[in-house]
C-alpha cells in the first residue's frame, strides 16, 4: 500500500489523546531548582543598583544571579544557520533594559514559593530613561535601543545601532518610476499591523541538567534543538561539545520556539550550581517576552492599465524589530518575495525596508515570517485597484497571477517550477459560489452577507540555506529505525517521514521505528521553520532510502552470491529474478549484526538550491452587522496548491489552523501599550484568540501540482496557510460596506464608527 | 491544612497550604494530563470533574476539593482511547497539549447532554481554547464519536 | 494570584461574618477572579457549609444562595420559568462550562464589577440580597455601595411578572462585554439597565413601555455616561448603547402584543 496522500494517524496520537507525560513540563527531574526571572517594571532603564542579600536568606533560595555575574559575550536567540542574519544584541542579563519584562535577575530556588518570596525581597534602584515606543520614529532617533559598543552583526544586512536600525534592504526590477509613470491608474496606500503572538498552548519551557560526563543536558520546547546548541554555547561561553539538546513533545510552536527564548536561564543556573533547573513561563511571561509577528507599516504603490493588468508595485516596509533583532532582518524580505512574486504580470518592482529597534517586546518568526504582512498589503492594494476599475477581484487575479513555467523575478529569479494557482481560484470559485455570492446581499435582519478574495504563497525552506540529515539503521529482525533531526511541534512530521519512507522501502509503517530530536543521537537539521521539513528533509528521506536499498540490495546479493545488479529488493525479501534466489529482509538483517558482516544504515542530508513556492486562493463569507459593526467569518475555503499532498489529515488540519489564526489576526487580536511601555494585552483575558464560537466554517480543497525537486513531488504547507484572511475578509468587508480597512486588527468599534461616517 | 482528596478513585490524605490550586495538586500526584494554558481561566488546558462536573482546576482551590471525588484523564483512559481515536483520526490532536482538557470536557458533555446539536456542542466546548487546529478537526471528531455511542458503529 | 496564610470553612453566618471583620480576610466564592489579583490574604474564608448552594423557590419569591455557580443560574428550569432565557442568555458568554460551573452568583455580585452580565441583568428585575450585618437591602441599593466587610448571602427575586431580555456586546463571543444591557417592564413601566460602559450597570427608570425603541434608546443615550477602555471608546460605547437599547426595547413589545 502507499502511504503517501493517504489519511495516516499520527504516531504519536493515541498517547497525547490519552493524557500520557509526553512534554517538557512532565518530565522535570523531581530535585530540580525553579528559576524565576524577576522583571523590569520599565520599557527603558539603567540598573544602577542592585541588592540581593535579603533575598539569599530566604529558606530555600540557592542562587539569585544579577547582570555582574554572566558572561559579557553578546548573541542572539534568533534559531538560525550560522552566521545568523539577527544581530548579536543580547546578553542573558544586561544592566541596560530594553523592554518592559526584561529579565533582571534569575532567581533559582527548592520551591516556586521561595522564588516568588525572593524576587520581592530583591531591590533594584533603576535610572527609568524615556522609552522610544513609537515605531515610526525610531530611525534616527535620539534615543538609542543599542547604544552598547559590543553590539555585533555577522551578515551586512545593515544593521547600524547608532541609527536603532536592525536593518535595512532594497532591490528593484525593472524601472519602477517609468512603469508607474505610464500607469492609468495608480494608488497608494497604506497598511498597517500589529505585533500578534503566536498563543502556543504550551508556553515557553526548559529544563536542565549535568549528566555522568558532566555535560549539559538541555530538554526543551523547542523548533531548533541544534541552533539551541549553538545559542547556549555562544551564551555560556562553553564549548558546543559539552551541551546535549534533547527536544520531547511539543504544545505548539508556530514559530515562537524558533527562538531560544527560556533555554540560557536554567541551563545557566544548572551550570553555576550543578544542579538541574527548570523555568516555566507563565502565559504572562510568553505574552509580554516570548518572540511574536513583528509590527510593521507597509506602504503600496501599485499602478495598472484600464484592463486591470497590473504592471508595477513599489513597496516599503518598515518593521519593529522591538527591543531585540531576532528575526528582524529575515522576515522583512518575505514581506516582498512572497507577495509581489504572486504576480507574473509585473513589468516593474521595487521594495524598500527598514527594520527598527524600540523599547517594545522583541520580536521573532510567526507563521507567514513576513510574508503574513506583505500579502495584506499587496493582495489588499490589488483589491482595491480592482474596486477603482469596477472588475471582478477573481478576474482581476486571474489575468495577473503568476503561472507555471515562469522566471520569478522577484523571487531571486527562481523558475516557478510548480503552480496550480489558477486551478486554485476556480476551484475556490466552484467552493464559495463566487458568481451568486459576489458581492454582497442583505439579509431579512439587516445584515449583509459578503465575500472577499486573496491569494497566497510562501517558500518551502530556505534556499541553500536550510539542511535536513535522516539517519535510517535496519535493525535485527528487519525492522528499521528512523532518526530526525527536524522537529515534529504536533504538525507530524515524524509520522510524515515515516509514511515517506515506509514507501520509499516498501514496508509497513509499524516496521519503521522513528525518533525525534536528541544533538547526541539525531543526524544535523537546521530545524522546523521556513516550511522546511516536507520538503527538505522528505527529500533527505528519500534520498537516504535510496542509499538504503543499495546497501541491502549489495547484502542480500552478497548472502545469495550473485552481482548486486542481477537481484531486487521488494520490502520483503532480496531476490534473483533469473534464478529465482531469494533471502528474506530478516534474514538479512540478523546476518548483519553477526561478526565478520557489517551493520546495514544509511545518512543523507538533503539541502535545496530553490525554495518553491506553495500557493493557496483564499475566500471568506462574512456576515457584517451594519449596527454594531461585528464581522463573522461564517465560511472561509481554501484551495490549496502543496504540491502533492502527504497527509491529507495532517495538511487539512494545518490549513484549518493557520485560517482560523488568520482570522483572529484580522478581527481579534491585538498588541497595545501603556503610555510607560507595559504591554495591555498580556493574557488570555486580554489578548483573545478565536474561540470556537469566534470561527465558521473552513473548508479545504487541495488542487496540487507536482513539484518536481520534493519528495514525492512535495511542497510546504504550514506556513502559507496564515496568509489569506486578513485580505481576503478586509476584502470581504469592503464588498459589505464600501470602506476598505488598511489598518488590522479591524474591530466592531472601526466598522461601526466608519460606517457612521460614511 | 489536611485535606482528603480522591483522584481517580484513590484516596490522598495530606497537609496542603490553603493558597495551593487544585491544578498543582492534581500534578503533584501524577496526573500530568492536567496542563496549565493561562493564569486567567480563560484556556481549559486543565478541565477536570469535580464531584462528576467539569471545573477549571486552575480556579480551584485543593481545600475545596476536600472529601470530593476528583476525575482526571488519567481516570477515564478507556473513554479517553474511545474518543481520542475519533480525534485522531481526524488529525484533530495536532500537538495535543489542549486534548486532555479538551477530551475531559467532551466527555462531561456526552454525559449532561442526550443528543447536543452542532450549535450545543460548540457552546459547551467553547471554554476550551485550541490554537493549532481552528477547530473544524475536533467538531468532526465529535460528531462521528456522538454518532458511534448512538449506533454503536463507526 | 493570591496568597493565602489559613482556610477557614465556618459552620455558621455568624462565625464567617465575625472573620470577615479583619481586613486581611478574604470571602471565598468561586475563586474565578479571586486568583486573577495579588492578595496577601490572611484568612479564606469558604462559605461552602452554611447551605447557600441552592436555588428555592415559593409562591411569591425564588431565593438564590450566593454559592449558587453561574451554571446553576444558566440551567435552573425555576428561574427559566419565571424569567425567560435571560438567565441562560446572560451567562452564555461567559468564559465556557467549566469557568461557569466554578464561579458563583455571590461572588459575581459582591465584586460589583462593572462588565458584570449578572448585575446587570438582575437590576432590571425585582430583587434584594440578604447580607448576613445589614440584612436585606434592595440590590440597587447593594450596587452603589462600596465593599464592605459584610458578607452577601442570597438574592431574593421577587415574581412579580416582570417582563425582561437581555442583550449584550462582545468582540469575540466569550469576552468581557463592550456593554451589557437588560431591558424589563412592569406594569407598563420600561426599565434600561446599562452595564460595561465601562463602569458599573446602573439602571433608568421612568419610561414607558409605549415609547418608540428609537426615543427609549436616545433617553438611554443621554442618561448614561460612557467611558473608553481597551475594548472600545466611550463614542462606540454610546453608539452601541443605542442599538441595543432599541433592540431590547423592540423584542419586549414584541414580546407584550
Amino acid at each position: 500500500m502507499s502511504y503517501v496522500n493517504s489519511r495516516v494517524r499520527k504516531k504519536d496520537a493515541m498517547s497525547l489523546v490519552t493524557g500520557k507525560p509526553v512534554y517538557t513540563g512532565d518530565q522535570i527531574p523531581k530535585n530540580a531548582l525553579v528559576v524565576k526571572l524577576l522583571r523590569s517594571p520599565h520599557a527603558n532603564a539603567m540598573i544602577q543598583d542592585i541588592q540581593t542579600a535579603a533575598a539569599r536568606k530566604i529558606p530555600g533560595v540557592a542562587a539569585i544571579f544579577t547582570w555582574q555575574d554572566v558572561p559579557q559575550s553578546r548573541f542572539t536567540t534568533a534559531g538560525q544557520t550560522y552566521p545568523e542574519p539577527s544581530p548579536y544584541d543580547r546578553l542573558i542579563l544586561d544592566r541596560h533594559l530594553r523592554c518592559a519584562g526584561d529579565p533582571v535577575a534569575i532567581i533559582a530556588a527548592e520551591s516556586e514559593a521561595a522564588a516568588e518570596k525572593a524576587a520581592r525581597l530583591v531591590t533594584v534602584r533603576y535610572q527609568v530613561l524615556e522609552p522610544l515606543l513609537d515605531f515610526t520614529k525610531a530611525k534616527d532617533n535620539p534615543i538609542l535601543v543599542h547604544p552598547e559598543k559590543n553590539f555585533r552583526s555577522l551578515v551586512p544586512v545593515g544593521a547600524d545601532s547608532a541609527r536603532n536600525l536592525c536593518s535595512t534592504d532594497h532591490f528593484e526590477v525593472g524601472d519602477v518610476e517609468e512603469v508607474l509613470s505610464r500607469c492609468p491608474v495608480v494608488l497608494e496606500r497604506t497598511y498597517n499591523t500589529t505585533a500578534n503572538n503566536q498563543a502556543m498552548m504550551e508556553t515557553f519551557r526548559t529544563f536542565s541538567y549535568l549528566d555522568e560526563y558532566g555535560r549539559l543536558n538541555v530538554v526543551s520546547s523547542t523548533q531548533i534543538p541544534f541552533h539551541v546548541r549553538r545559542i547556549l554555547s555562544n551564551a555560556l561561553e562553553i564549548p558546543r561539545s559539552r551541551i546535549r539538546v534533547v527536544k520531547p513533545r511539543i504544545g505548539g510552536g508556530f514559530g515562537a520556539k524558533q527562538s531560544a527564548v527560556s533555554e540560557v536561564f536554567p541551563a545557566f543556573v544548572t551550570l553555576k550550581t550543578g544542579r538541574p533547573a527548570y523555568i516555566i513561563f507563565s502565559r504572562q511571561e510568553s505574552m509580554t517576552n516570548g518572540s511574536p509577528r513583528h509590527q510593521m507599516r507597509l506602504q503600496v504603490r501599485i499602478g495598472a492599465d484600464r484592463q486591470g493588468f497590473i504592471q508595477a508595485i513599489d513597496l516599503y516596509a518598515l518593521s519593529n524589530a522591538g527591543a531585540y533583532g531576532d528575526h528582524g532582518p529575515t522576515t522583512i524580505g518575505l514581506v516582498a518575495h512572497k507577495s509581489l512574486s504572486l504576480y507574473g504580470s509585473l513589468k516593474a518592482a521595487r521594495f524598500n525596508c527598514d527594520v527598527v529597534y524600540t523599547n517594545t517586546m522583541g520580536g521573532g518568526a510567526y507563521r507567514g515570517y513576513g510574508a503574513t504582512q506583505g500579502i495584506f498589503a499587496v493582495e489588499s492594494a490589488v483589491n482595491e485597484v480592482a474596486a477603482v476599475l469596477g472588475m471582478d477581484p477573481c478576474r482581476i487575479r486571474e489575468q495577473n497571477m503568476v503561472a507555471q513555467g515562469q522566471i520569478m523575478a522577484t523571487y531571486y529569479n527562481e523558475p516557478c517550477s510548480s503552480c496550480a494557482l489558477d486551478r486554485c481560484m476556480a476551484k475556490a470559485k466552484e467552493m464559495m459560489g463566487w458568481e451568486e455570492k459576489y458581492p454582497a446581499r442583505t439579509l431579512e435582519n439587516g445584515h449583509i452577507r459578503s465575500v472577499g478574495v486573496a491569494m497566497a504563497m510562501q517558500g518551502s525552506g530556505i534556499s541553500g540555506v536550510d539542511i535536513g540529515s535522516v539517519e535510517i539503521r535496519l535493525e535485527d529482525g528487519g525492522f528499521y529505525t528512523l532518526l530526525l533531526g527536524c522537529t515534529d511541534m504536533g504538525t507530524g512530521c515524524d509520522t510524515i517521514l515515516s509514511q515517506m519512507a515506509a514507501d520509499c522501502l516498501d514496508c509497513s509503517m509499524d516496521a519503521i521505528a522513528v525518533r525525534g530530536v536528541d544533538t547526541d543521537q539525531s543526524p544535523y537539521d537546521t530545524g522546523s521553520y521556513a516550511s522546511s521539513t516536507t520538503y527538505v528533509t522528505g527529500m533527505a528521506v528519500v534520498k537516504t532510502c535510496q542509499s538504503l536499498r543499495q546497501k541491502i540490495l549489495e547484502a542480500g546479493a552478497e548472502m545469495l552470491g550473485v552481482p548486486a545488479q542481477a537481484t531486487e529488493f521488494d520490502g520483503r525479501r532480496v531476490f534473483c529474478p533469473s534464478s529465482g534466489q531469494e533471502v528474506t529482509l530478516s534474514a538479512i538483517a540478523n546476518a548483519s549484526v553477526e561478526g565478520g558482516r557489517s551493520c546495514i544504515s544509511a545518512s543523507e542530508s538533503h539541502s535545496s538550491p530553490t525554495s518553491p513556492p506553495p500557493f493557496m486562493v483564499g475566500m471568506a463569507e462574512i456576515d457584517l452587522d451594519p449596527e454594531t459593526g461585528k464581522v463573522d467569518v461564517v465560511d472561509y475555503v481554501a484551495a490549496v496548491d502543496c504540491g502533492t499532498v502527504i497527509n491529507r489529515n495532517l495538511a487539512t488540519v494545518q490549513t484549518e489552523g493557520g485560517i482560523a489564526q488568520g482570522i483572529g489576526m484580522t478581527l481579534h487580536e491585538d498588541i497595545s501599550y501603556s503610555p510607560s511601555g507595559r504591554m495591555q494585552n498580556n493574557s488570555f483575558l486580554q489578548y483573545k484568540i478565536p474561540t470556537r464560537l469566534d470561527i465558521g466554517k473552513i473548508r479545504v480543497a487541495f488542487e496540487s501540482s507536482y513539484e518536481p525537486t520534493g519528495p514525492f513531488g512535495a511542497k510546504s504547507i504550514g506556513e502559507l496557510v496564515i496568509n489569506t484572511p486578513a485580505p481576503a475578509i478586509a476584502n470581504a468587508i469592503a464588498n459589505a460596506t464600501g470602506i476598505f480597512f488598511r489598518d488590522l486588527p479591524i474591530r466592531p468599534e472601526d466598522v461601526a464608527l466608519g460606517l457612521g461616517k460614511k | 491544612m489536611k485535606i482528603t482528596v480522591t483522584i481517580n478513585g484513590q484516596a490522598y490524605t495530606e497537609e496542603v497550604s490553603p493558597d495551593l490550586l487544585l491544578l498543582d495538586f492534581l500534578r503533584a500526584h501524577g496526573c500530568y494530563s492536567v496542563k496549565r494554558g493561562c493564569d486567567t481561566s480563560n484556556c481549559g488546558l486543565c478541565t477536570v470533574h469535580l464531584e462528576g462536573k467539569p471545573v477549571l482546576s486552575c480556579s480551584v482551590l485543593a481545600v475545596r476539593a476536600d472529601k470530593k471525588h476528583v476525575i482526571t484523564l488519567e481516570g477515564l483512559q478507556t473513554e479517553a482511547a474511545e474518543f481520542g481515536a475519533f480525534l485522531a483520526d481526524e488529525g484533530g490532536e495536532q500537538c495535543g497539549f489542549c486534548s486532555p482538557g479538551f477530551i475531559m470536557n467532551v466527555l462531561a458533555m456526552v454525559r449532561e447532554l442526550e443528543h447536543p446539536t452542532e450549535a450545543e456542542i460548540q457552546a459547551y466546548l467553547a471554554g476550551n481554547l485550541c490554537r493549532c487546529t481552528g477547530y473544524q478537526s475536533q467538531l468532526r471528531a465529535v460528531r462521528k464519536y456522538l454518532a458511534w455511542k448512538q449506533e454503536g458503529t463507526p | 494570584m493570591f496568597t493565602a496564610q489559613q482556610y477557614v470553612r465556618p459552620a455558621s453566618i455568624e462565625e464567617a461574618y465575625a472573620l470577615n471583620q479583619k481586613i486581611t480576610s478574604a470571602i471565598l466564592g468561586g475563586g474565578c477572579w479571586l486568583r486573577l489579583g495579588k492578595r496577601r490574604i490572611g484568612t479564606l474564608i469558604d462559605l461552602s457549609a452554611l447551605g447557600l448552594d441552592s436555588i428555592e423557590e415559593t409562591e411569591r419569591e425564588i431565593t438564590v444562595g450566593a454559592m449558587v455557580t453561574l451554571r446553576q443560574l444558566e440551567t435552573s428550569g425555576a428561574l427559566g420559568q419565571s424569567f425567560g432565557s435571560g438567565f441562560a442568555r446572560m451567562t452564555e458568554h461567559i468564559v465556557g462550562v467549566q469557568f461557569r460551573n466554578c464561579a458563583t452568583l455571590g461572588g459575581s455580585l459582591a465584586a460589583r464589577f462593572g462588565f458584570s452580565d449578572v448585575l446587570t441583568w438582575l437590576l432590571a428585575l425585582d430583587c434584594q440580597v440578604e447580607l448576613a450585618g445589614a440584612g436585606r437591602i434592595s440590590l440597587a441599593a447593594y450596587a452603589q455601595m462600596p465593599h464592605d466587610r459584610d458578607i452577601l448571602l442570597r438574592l431574593i427575586l421577587q415574581k412579580n411578572g416582570r417582563k425582561a431580555v437581555y442583550e449584550s456586546f462582545r468582540n469575540t463571543q466569550t469576552d468581557l462585554p463592550v456593554l451589557t444591557c437588560a431591558v424589563s417592564t412592569l406594569d407598563g413601566d420600561l426599565r434600561i439597565v446599562l452595564g460595561a460602559r465601562p463602569s458599573r450597570a446602573a439602571a433608568l427608570d421612568g419610561l414607558s413601555l409605549s415609547i418608540d425603541a428609537d426615543a427609549a434608546a436616545k433617553a438611554a443615550q443621554a442618561h448614561f455616561s460612557f467611558g473608553t477602555n481597551m475594548r472600545a471608546s466611550a463614542d462606540y460605547r454610546r453608539h452601541l448603547a443605542g442599538v441595543l437599547v432599541r433592540r431590547a426595547v423592540t423584542q419586549l413589545q414584541e414580546a407584550e402584543q
